[in-house]
């Protein structure tokens, strides 16, 4: 069938809420959009481990630090269920690490603030779970067959995660002065980058109509973020913590919430390498992969040895 | 030592005594065995499964979309291979 033909029985295909599976012709745009959206999203999983790892030596209970490994290591099995579904496409995970490795490839920025105190993870839990849930519930139904069923994994064991950080930060917020301050400290540090996680507003995020019409995007940023307000702002209000916001307010005409213009300088500057943390990620995770060289073929040293006994056994 | 990649395993989990072996991802190991144990830890952390399968994924054979239409058609106009092909008079109330 000639390329034309092809991409007219794509399109219906699409349109018609059909999945794409790996061996269906695709357009190359298509693909190469796909490789590079759940590439971010695999490098956000793993990045994402990072400023929760850092307290997991340091939960204040034995019950907080076993949660927190839980979340931690669910993390990493969300990155593993999302580079393979990118390896479908036809890239090898090296590559993709690799990029990682060497600041071609980005992730969500939220990841590149640091956690410095316990509320910290309640906050991140409550929020930055929170939107992510908000931004990948949605994709359970995107075009591509191994993105979405992987997308289905994820946000299965996704809503643990929210819970598990507000229910640390109420244990806060209803605790001591002092802990309710902390709890509020850290509502104030991640509230604003975690309204950024929704990506520009929809004026300066000039690819979301082609994703949106292949279907791996459905809904756009500011759709998702109003909606991650709106269902923010009454569990705030159950926490008895303030969102720093002074311009928020329910608009009973929209039925939404209006809210403060977000400092999209920050964003960017983040996105450009520039935010608190973004050198320590990169080292971090560049480190973890060249210590992990030894134990990688070391592995392959025994699977090669265990297969070349079981050679001589069948021959002897 | 030169660079190696591991290959990649297709994982299948049998959730229950008496459901078959179904498809739930993939994964990179050194070897089957390192397969099993690292499925174990990705795919049946909740219990979601009682037997896992990995296979090569290099060992499994696709049919092709291009042979769709050869593969499947066939079947199209066959349609009195399903029950509800077949009128009953009313006075037969289980068949
Ligand atoms: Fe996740
Ligand atoms: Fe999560």
């Amino acid at each position: 069938m000639e390329e034309q033909n092809m991409m007219q029985r794509f399109d219906d295909y699409v349109a018609d809420n059909k999945k794409i599976e790996p061996k269906d012709w695709m357009p190359d745009a298509y693909r190469k959009t796909l490789i590079r959206q759940i590439s971010q999203h695999a490098h956000s999983e793993i990045v994402g481990m990072l400023p929760e790892g850092n307290w997991i030596t340091r939960a204040p209970s034995l019950k907080r630090k076993a949660i927190l490994l839980a979340k931690v290591q669910d993390e990493a099995g969300h990155g593993l269920y999302l580079y393979s579904a990118a390896e479908t496409l036809g890239v090898e995970r090296d590559e993709l690490l690799e990029e990682l490795h060497d600041g071609r490839a980005k992730y969500s920025s939220i990841f590149n603030y640091p956690t410095i105190n316990w509320a910290d993870i309640g906050a991140i839990g409550w929020l930055v779970d929170g939107a992510a849930i908000m931004n990948q519930v949605p994709l359970c139904k995107c075009s591509y067959g191994p993105y979405a069923r992987a997308m289905v994994r994820v946000c299965k064991e996704e809503s643990f995660h929210q819970r598990q950080g507000f229910q640390i930060m109420l244990n806060m917020a209803k605790g001591t002065p002092e802990q309710k301050q902390m709890a509020q400290d850290a509502l104030n540090r991640w509230w604003w980058p975690s309204l950024m996680m929704f990506g520009p507003t929809d004026a300066n995020s000039p690819h979301s109509a082609q994703s949106m019409k292949w279907k791996i995007k459905l809904f756009s940023n500011d759709e998702l973020r109003q909606r991650f307000i709106d269902m923010t702002v009454p569990q705030a209000e159950v926490l008895g913590l303030t969102i720093p916001d002074p311009d928020l307010k329910w608009n009973e005409e929209r039925g939404h919430y209006d809210f403060g213009e977000i400092n999209w300088d920050e964003f960017y500057n983040v996105i450009k390498g520039n935010g608190p943390c973004n050198k320590q990620r990169i080292e971090t995770r560049r480190k973890a992969y060249d210590n992990g060289a030894w134990v990688r073929e070391a592995a392959v040293a025994h699977a090669e040895k265990r297969a070349a006994r079981r050679n001589e056994t069948a021959a002897a | 030592m030169s660079k190696k990649n591991w290959p990649l395993f297709e994982v299948f989990i049998r959730s229950r005594q008496g459901l078959s072996h179904k498809h739930v991802g993939s994964l990179h190991a050194a070897d089957a065995r390192m397969a099993i144990e690292n499925a174990r830890d990705v795919y049946t952390r909740r219990m979601e499964g009682e037997s896992i399968w990995v296979v090569p994924a290099e060992a499994i054979t696709a049919s092709s979309p291009d042979e769709k239409d050869a593969l499947y058609t066939p079947a199209d106009d066959k349609v009195y291979r399903h029950p509800t092909f077949y009128d009953l008079p009313d006075e037969v109330k289980h068949m």
